[in-house]
């Protein structure tokens, strides 16, 4: 982390002076960021277990027969394809991690980035990328990707995937991000730095971008867990790579097949619960961090 | 100065529907490759369920529409006159029948099931929001919240799932899909209408159990920060009811950033319940989505995508004239 937030923390907590123990004792303090954290990672655990017991050629289709019930052989069945339900989550479900990741690594980027030249520079500049923002915000994601997606030619790879979803992922790290900076902007160390001949571009990396570490972080958190959402979305409409097996896509194939109307409960529900797991785990994480980026939440019970 | 801000807010308005035109007409044509162009080809290749001469008429109508042989920007300016008069063209897969008589089939479902799980969220959640954050929640409430809070991680369509499973799979309560049984015809009838909320309550109730979290936590920090403002102190001191600083003074203030939020998250609720509907197969704008996702029906995509940004953008734009109502502190002028 950065020398800034770690000084303002350590003013808080004097008597935590050691880095690891400090953030051990910070986590316990903040329940929500244990329990993401803690999800999260059981999520990692079986993800791991999987990989090593695993064949990736029993995720192809018409491996097995179709439509099994839960045996020993098949832990979660087969699916209408004859796909072994177990590999294709233990497949599927770092690819939509990807996807989230590089979709979230995008926006935070240019979201970041953005943030800087609107709040900073400001006037004419400020009055666009505001107003740019501001429209597209008020038109429904799912939307404008699923008309993104339809245009794209020939097949729709995991990788394609993320960069639709990161075509409009930093459209809410820029928002928030830039209020940040502009309260930050006028600052008195802002101003002590610049008093003491620092250059802009050295005030923004050296100063500001360091203190503004915590709502980076929770806007990366946000951006991830909207970018899988958003995955999801254009994948269960038919819209996604249909080689794939990322989480939209099984459930994709599930509405196919209408497979809770037949009962195929081992097929819809694994998906459905990893899907929950993941978004609660990210979600108590951006809590956490919230709590972690503005302390006056903590007198929250 | 009040006509100036209803101004700017028409011209936003207005920018996000030739937006939301340019979006539908620009990206195929910078993929370089033209979508409609392939699907006709196709069914004229294996005539689909069509004649010839329907798959002439569609070709011409579509000929027609974009003017194929005209530039470029000759083909917007005729699409944007088209899409300004709501003339989406026919759909694909049901050849004579035009787009608009789709959508206007679908409309009411969707508006009328996202109206009302909104509303219903946004007051219960507000209102018990408000009352956890004061400390005279009930207990039961208490006790209860968190998991609410923990839903609000869940999308609406994977909590639809499982209360599809439970309630009209595992245990017959309730319909299993649709927006009315398919025994009665739609009517103006008591009967029809009881069927019809019948086969809205869960669909519904997968879009309010999720989204009461997200309401009430808004408020509840909201209510919060409220309650060391000087005018709480003040209105305290002059020794008013409990209920009257509650209702009057903490809430009517807590309600305007959530108001704000209303409008910021209605483009987020909308994609969530395109895809419910898909999970109950509910005969609203969703489904139609989907099934032209399927059949690659391309005018019918163009119409869906269209008539919901517009939507969405129309909805904001009533929040956004109703909120100096709210406000008489909000400054018309933008900065």
């Amino acid at each position: 982390m950065t020398t800034a937030a770690a000084e303002s923390r350590s003013n808080l907590t004097p008597e935590t002076q050691n880095r690891p123990t400090a953030i051990y004792r910070y986590i316990r303090r903040n329940p929500a960021m244990m329990g993401g954290l803690g999800i999260l990672s059981v999520m990692f655990i079986f993800w791991a277990f999987g990989t090593v017991l695993t064949d990736v050629d029993d995720a192809r289709p018409l491996s097995f027969r179709p439509s099994q019930s839960p045996s020993s052989e098949h832990w979660l069945g087969t699916d209408r394809q004859g796909k072994d339900l177990v590999t294709v989550l233990v497949i599927g479900t770092p690819q939509t991690l990807r996807i989230g990741l590089i979709a979230g690594a995008i926006g935070i980027t240019i979201g970041t980035m953005l943030a800087f030249i609107a709040g900073y520079f400001g006037g004419f500049i400020d009055g666009t990328i505001r107003f740019v923002v501001d429209t597209l915000q008020t038109i429904p994601i799912l939307i404008v990707l699923v008309a993104i997606a339809i245009a794209i030619p020939g097949d729709m790879t995991v990788e394609m995937m993320a960069l639709v979803v990161a075509m409009l992922a930093w459209l809410g790290p820029t928002r928030v991000l830039r209020s940040q900076v502009l309260v930050m902007r006028q600052q008195s160390y802002v101003d002590l730095a610049r008093l003491t001949g620092m250059g802009d571009m050295e005030i923004i990396v050296k100063e500001m971008i360091p203190n503004l570490m915590p709502y980076i972080v929770a806007n990366f958190v946000l951006a991830v867990a909207g970018a899988i959402l958003a995955s999801i979305g254009i994948e269960a409409l038919g819209l996604g790579p249909f080689e794939a097996n990322t989480l939209g896509m099984t459930i994709y194939w599930n509405i196919y097949y209408a497979s809770l109307l037949n009962g195929w409960w081992w097929w819809w529900a694994p998906p459905i619960v990893i899907i929950v797991l993941l978004f609660v785990g990210l979600f108590l994480v951006t809590r956490g961090l919230d709590e972690w980026a503005n302390p006056r939440l903590r007198k929250r019970v | 100065m009040t006509a100036d801000y209803v101004l700017r807010r028409l011209a936003l308005f207005l920018a996000v529907a030739f937006v939301a035109a340019s979006v539908n007409f620009f990206f195929p044509r910078v993929t370089g490759q033209d979508p409609i162009q392939q699907k006709l080809a196709q069914l004229q290749m294996q005539g689909g369920g069509f004649s010839s001469e329907e798959i002439d008429g569609i070709i011409e109508t579509y000929n027609a529409k974009f003017g194929l042989d005209q530039p470029l920007w000759r083909q917007y300016i005729t699409y944007v006159g088209d899409t300004a008069r709501l003339d989406f063209g026919e759909s694909i897969a049901n050849f004579p029948t035009p787009v608009t008589t789709m959508l206007k089939d679908a409309i009411p479902w969707t508006v009328g099931l996202l109206a009302t799980a909104t509303l219903m969220s946004f007051v219960l959640g507000s209102l018990s929001g408000a009352l956890l954050a004061w400390g005279k929640a009930p207990r039961w409430l208490q006790a209860v919240f968190p998991v609410f809070f923990t839903f609000s991680a869940v999308p609406f369509y994977l909590m639809g799932v499982l209360l599809l499973y439970f309630f009209a799979f595992q245990n017959d309560w309730l319909p299993l899909f649709g927006g009315y049984s398919t025994a009665n015809i739609p009517e103006l009838t008591l009967s029809f209408w009881a069927d019809v909320i019948k086969h809205a309550l869960l669909p519904a109730a997968s879009i309010v159990l999720t989204q009461i979290g997200f309401w009430a936590l808004g408020m509840r920090s909201m209510m919060i920060t409220m309650q060391g403002e000087d005018y709480m102190h003040q209105a305290e001191a002059k020794g008013l009811k409990g209920t009257r600083i509650f209702f009057r003074y903490a809430m009517r203030n807590a309600i305007l950033p959530q108001t704000t939020a209303l409008a910021v998250t209605l483009g987020h609720v909308i994609s969530g319940a395109i895809l419910v509907e898909i999970v109950f197969s509910y005969p609203g704008v969703g489904t139609v989505l989907l099934k032209a996702v399927q059949g690659f029906d391309y005018f019918v995509l163009q119409g869906v995508i269209f008539t919901i940004i517009i939507t969405v953008a129309l909805a904001m734009l009533i929040i956004d004239l109703i909120y100096p109502l709210l406000d008489p502190r909000i400054n018309y002028r933008s900065d």
